[in-house]
């Protein structure tokens, strides 16, 4: 359980985190998200006591992470794959932590086979690529088995392959038991690993929700409606309130007003359907609706000729 | 992958007696840091290469012109100082090692990883500490007591020679080591206050010329004019090290990894 109260940050006149309150619990992947220079980063740093808050705490298990005695068997974290030196063997690395931490040597074997890097294990840690780079940190992060794990943006730079591995594990240490908070910003990857979310902008909490919630309260709901009386349908759909707008397929686009309505209406008119599909919008898409106003950097959007 | 869903209910035996960390783990740690890249092992030849070597360079061009001097810079001939004046050189390395082996986690991001594994900091620093000075001070003496006998050996024949049992002979050569264990300590403060190894390489360049050369008064029998002394002058350079670790214990804590 990391339990955080009105962190804050500042970097010079920037705020980087600002009055930030939440909970990560045991059992579930959480996703924290948000646009790039949302200070994700910064708050992962703060819970491992790298950064001083300026205001706020934030603790494990009710204890500063400072206080821990054993960090390693308590807290396991990926913040940067590169964080490490190059010129040390991948087993070298993780030796050194391991005994920094009282962790028996036979571990860094047992957790080199877990992330499959024991063939490279004599290698420099420099010559990895990122994918390779990001297994080792991995690695280091599951070193003392811990019962929370923190993972900065763990897909970049894998492969396909990678990809379905870290969502798994990630699944898995929280069916373990385990607390497991995993940053992004990818909303579509959360979606696919996170049960429950934590969406963050310029440092400010904008939603502490389930995944399924944060679905259902996406404002872009439709539904997608198909009928060879369409012109009929569309007509007696406005009259009951929703919008309607036809697709270029002839299909027509139906917001506020939700499926079971429009087919009980159809029906009642006696009118056919030949498609009654609702529209979810995309996470992508309901996660920068969310975030519109609290993006760091935006392009401009369009291109003048 | 196959290891995946095997990967976080593989049995921990880590999980199997833990135990609090000690100071001693995080020493542990660090040594095997230091010995596990490349540049300790090039820095440290370096040292004893050049250390002993010109070492024996200088003694024996020293005791070939001997017979030409003048009688009066014959008395203050010193063949214990000749014999181990290549640690000046040596020092460079042994700073230059101290001050990577700081700057190297900064500049590599190592440091985030090296704190969170370690978030007593003074442990961390106190550990690179205990681990490079003792390292310097194997090292020095080494050198040092090296450098003194193949000195001699070159010198003998030549020239008046001088042994461990002459007064202020062993303390000048044994001395030399603890000078560079001082040395290497400064180092390494110095790079965990300015965590950048360009700056920390210029600082201390500097700080060779004061308060450091005090220090040097230990690894000389015969004591130069207006200097301190050998053991006042080390312990100037002691105190001054002791002033910077200080600082740089403090600041550690302080200032955001």
């Amino acid at each position: 359980m990391i339990e955080a109260r009105n962190l804050t940050k500042r970097f010079g006149a920037t705020l980087a985190v600002d009055d930030l309150s939440f909970e990560v619990k045991p059992g579930v992947v959480t996703g924290f998200l948000g646009p790039n220079g949302a200070g994700k980063t910064t708050t992962m740093r703060m819970i491992l006591g790298l950064d001083w808050p300026n205001d706020g705490a934030v603790t494990i298990g009710g204890r500063s992470y400072r206080d821990l005695s054993v960090p390693l068997r308590e807290v396991g974290a990926l913040l940067d794959a590169k964080a490490l030196h190059g010129g040390r063997m991948a087993y070298n690395h993780l030796l050194c932590l391991a005994q920094s931490n009282g962790i028996p040597a036979r571990r860094v074997d047992e957790v080199l086979a877990i992330v499959g890097l024991e063939t490279v294990a004599r290698r420099r840690a420099g010559g990895f690529s990122l994918g390779m780079g990001q297994r080792l940190g991995i690695a280091g992060a599951l070193l003392g088995d811990p019962g929370v794990l923190m993972f900065d943006e763990p897909v970049n730079g894998l492969d396909p392959e990678g990809i379905v591995w870290v969502r798994k594990l990630m699944r898995a240490l929280a069916a373990e038991g385990r607390t497991v908070l995993v940053s992004s910003h990818l909303m579509s990857e959360m979606a696919l690993t996170a049960d429950h979310l934590i969406v963050i902008g310029r440092g400010r909490m904008i939603r502490d929700t389930s995944v399924t919630d944060f679905l259902d309260s996406s404002s872009q709901q439709s539904v997608r409606v198909r009928s060879p009386q369409a012109g009929l349908l569309a007509e007696r759909l406005r009259a009951g309130g929703a919008v309607v707008t036809a697709d270029v397929d002839g299909a027509l686009e139906v917001t506020g007003m939700d499926g079971e309505a429009i087919g009980d209406l159809a029906a009642a008119g006696g009118l056919a359907l030949h498609e009654l599909t609702p529209q979810r919008a995309s996470l992508e898409e309901a996660f920068m609706e969310l975030t519109r106003d609290s993006v760091e950097y935006h392009a401009s959007g369009t291109v003048t000729s | 992958m196959s290891t995946a869903t095997t990967a976080a209910s593989a049995p921990a035996s880590a999980a199997v007696r833990p135990r609090p960390a000690h100071f001693a783990d995080v020493v542990r740690s660090e040594w095997t840091k230091l010995r596990t890249v490349r540049s300790t092992f090039f820095s440290l030849l370096a040292a004893v290469v050049l250390g002993i070597g010109l070492s024996v360079l200088i003694s024996a061009v020293a005791a070939h012109n001997y017979t030409g001097r003048l009688s009066g810079r014959q008395v203050q001939w010193d063949p214990t100082r000749l014999s181990t004046a290549g640690l000046g050189i040596a020092q460079l390395a042994i700073a230059v090692l101290g001050i990577m082996v700081v700057t190297s986690e900064y500049s590599s991001g190592m440091i985030r990883t090296s704190l969170a594994a370690v978030p007593r900091r003074g442990w961390l620093l106190g550990a690179k500490s205990v681990v490079y000075t003792a390292v310097a001070l194997v090292v020095g003496e080494i050198i040092a007591f090296v450098a003194f006998f193949s000195g001699q050996a070159v010198i003998s024949g030549l020239a008046p020679t001088a042994n461990l049992g002459q007064p202020g002979v062993l303390r000048a050569v044994a001395g030399s080591g603890l000078y560079l264990a001082a040395l290497g300590l400064l180092a390494v403060a110095v790079a965990a206050l300015v965590r950048q190894a360009a700056a920390g390489i210029a600082i201390l360049v500097a700080l060779l010329y004061w308060p450091t050369n005090a220090g040097q008064d230990l690894t000389n029998v015969v004591r130069a004019t207006h200097s301190l002394g050998p053991w006042a002058g080390f312990g100037v350079m002691c105190l001054f090290v002791a002033i910077v670790v200080v600082t740089a214990f403090v600041l550690i804590e302080r200032r955001d990894a």
